[in-house]
């Protein structure tokens, strides 16, 4: 078969980028041609990196919009990698997702140590999309890609003396700057109680709109507990431990008065230093109510039949 | 006698210094509201993130505290330095301050909290950090009403004097509302109460002089100084 020579070279590609907003140029036009020509004023970006495919998707914030990638992936908390908001977009490139394993100890049948790729090929993904509730009164609403925590805690049969999961971020501070200051302690630290690991809400997440996760985001492995302030979503897990005791968690550690072990999302419960009862919609303007459990009173609230919801904070 | 501001205009051959001058306000003009215009410049092209209140909110607080500081500079930087541009600014830099002051609370009333006044009058008598910084703001209020030459006369150097002392306790409410604001990194505000604490040690020299010399006697109502 004869082979054909092109005479195009790779660099007369038109970036994918460009390809895929073609539309978007000829329906702006001049004007957006114009707004082209500030920097950084294109139009934002859309989800990037490999793409994880999911089986089926769930959609639990009603008619409520996603955040844009762009936001979700530059507006992060995620203190290893400095202390602004566009802090870990900017530095979280030093983080390595590959190779990673995530080890299983404490109260569970047979301590192991788990390969991530070999995780995330044992169980189904699912898309699901949660409202994602800061402690700092603002909020996203996030499709994430994941499996069920549950399904994973099923397999690694904890005995009978796990009353709680404890999870462990990466402490490596070669590769995440912001922990070479003692701003936190390290390693971040989260816990569950173990029915609310076992719940169907709770999510191990690997990616976000379809996507892998970015590093900023907590990859390869994050949790997320929607009906709880985003601080209990622990990011980039290397360790999971089922404890007897209820695990010491960072921020309860930091500031006993302010963050609590439990952090269910109750507007009637404020803050110290700032009320919960309104958040900011990232993208919106107007503040909007916040809703207790962040908006899955129905699913979670059984959880806490009988205890003092202002000690939940 | 020396010549009032505004008088005659002297050809510049012989009030050579009037040209610099100018050029000293014009200059601190343009900084002092160069973070204003950094901050539409992002605000069009996305450069305030992806929460652009709070963003907004944050850096009208650091500017606040930031021209708070370097009015404070004008006098060491005389007494230790003999640099007298500083001190004919520094009312003006002070006043940029008490302008950033108004528009981070103005802000948080109409744009943070679009004048949600239960939650405002929440925040003002619940939380410490909001009322320290409320309470930074009334501080300047006095301090910018008397700024002008007028208010010297009046009050007289002696008493004015006294009054405008008020700037290091705004200082400090300011700090403190800063440290109490942030949930787990205290460099900002650290370096901001290490700078004003150098501020305060610089003025001690002159301190120290001005209390070794015997008063000066009362000559009367003083002409107006360069606040």
């Amino acid at each position: 078969m004869a082979t054909w020579k092109s005479d195009l070279r790779e660099s007369e590609v038109t970036p994918e980028v460009l390809y895929l907003r073609r539309r978007d140029f000829l329906r702006l036009g001049a004007a957006g041609a114009l707004a082209a020509a500030l920097p950084a004023a294109a139009a934002p970006s859309g989800p990037s990196g490999p793409v994880l495919a999911t089986s089926k998707s769930e959609n639990l914030a009603g008619s409520e919009k996603p955040t844009p990638w762009d936001a979700v992936t530059t507006y992060n908390n995620f203190y290893e990698f400095g202390t602004s908001k566009e802090d870990p977009a900017r530095y979280a490139g030093s983080l390595r997702p590959r190779p990673w394993s995530v080890a299983v100890e404490g109260e569970v049948k047979r301590p192991q140590v788990l390969d991530v790729d070999a995780l995330l090929k044992a169980f189904p993904l699912e898309e699901r999309i949660y409202r994602h509730r800061c402690v700092e009164a603002w909020s996203m609403v996030i499709p994430w890609v994941g499996f069920p925590l549950a399904s994973l805690v099923a397999k690694l049969e904890p005995t009978s003396k796990a009353k709680f999961v404890e999870f462990h971020t990466l402490e490596d501070p070669d590769r995440m700057p912001g922990q070479r200051r003692g701003v936190l302690d390290w390693p971040y630290t989260e816990g569950l109680r173990m029915d609310e690991a076992m719940h169907p809400l709770t999510l191990l997440a690997a990616g976000l709109y379809g996507r892998v996760l970015p590093n900023q985001n907590g990859a390869p492995l994050r949790l997320v507990v929607p009906w709880k302030y985003g601080f209990k979503g622990i990011k980039s897990i290397v360790r999971i431990r089922f404890t007897e005791a209820q695990p010491r968690t960072t921020w309860a550690l930091m500031a006993p008065s302010e963050y609590g072990f439990y952090a269910n999302v109750n507007p009637a419960v404020d803050h110290p230093r700032w009320s919960q009862a309104k958040e900011r919609r990232i993208g919106e303007f107007f503040r909007r109510d916040t809703l207790p459990f962040n908006g899955y009173a129905a699913e979670v609230a059984p959880l806490y039949a009988g205890m003092d919801p202002r000690k939940l904070y | 006698m020396a010549p009032r501001a505004n008088a005659a205009p002297a050809a510049p051959a012989r009030d050579p210094g009037r040209l610099r001058r100018r050029l000293l306000r014009l200059t601190v003009w343009a900084l002092c509201l160069a973070p204003l215009g950094k901050m539409a410049y992002d605000g069009a092209t996305g450069g305030l993130g992806a929460n652009p209140v709070e963003a907004v909110l944050n850096r009208l607080g650091f500017w606040t505290i930031t021209c708070l500081a370097a009015s404070l500079a004008a006098t060491p930087a005389n007494d230790l330095l003999g640099w007298s541009g500083p001190l004919r600014v520094r009312r003006l830099i002070g006043l940029f301050a008490f302008a950033y002051a108004c528009t981070h609370f103005a802000f948080y009333v109409v744009v943070d909290k679009f004048f949600d006044w239960r939650t405002i009058a929440g925040d003002l008598t619940k939380r410490p950090f909001i009322m320290v910084g409320f309470a930074a703001l009334l501080v300047l209020l006095p301090l910018a009403v008397t700024s002008t030459n007028g208010w010297v006369r009046r009050l007289g150097h002696r008493r004015w004097k006294r009054l405008h002392r008020l700037v290091y306790a705004a200082a400090a409410l300011a700090v403190i509302h800063f440290l109490w604001r942030v949930k787990a990194d205290h460099r900002r505000p650290l370096l901001f109460a290490a700078a004003f604490g150098a501020l305060l040690a610089a003025r001690i020299p002159a301190w120290v002089r001005a209390a070794r010399e015997p008063a000066p006697p009362r000559r009367g109502p003083r002409q107006a100084e360069r606040v």
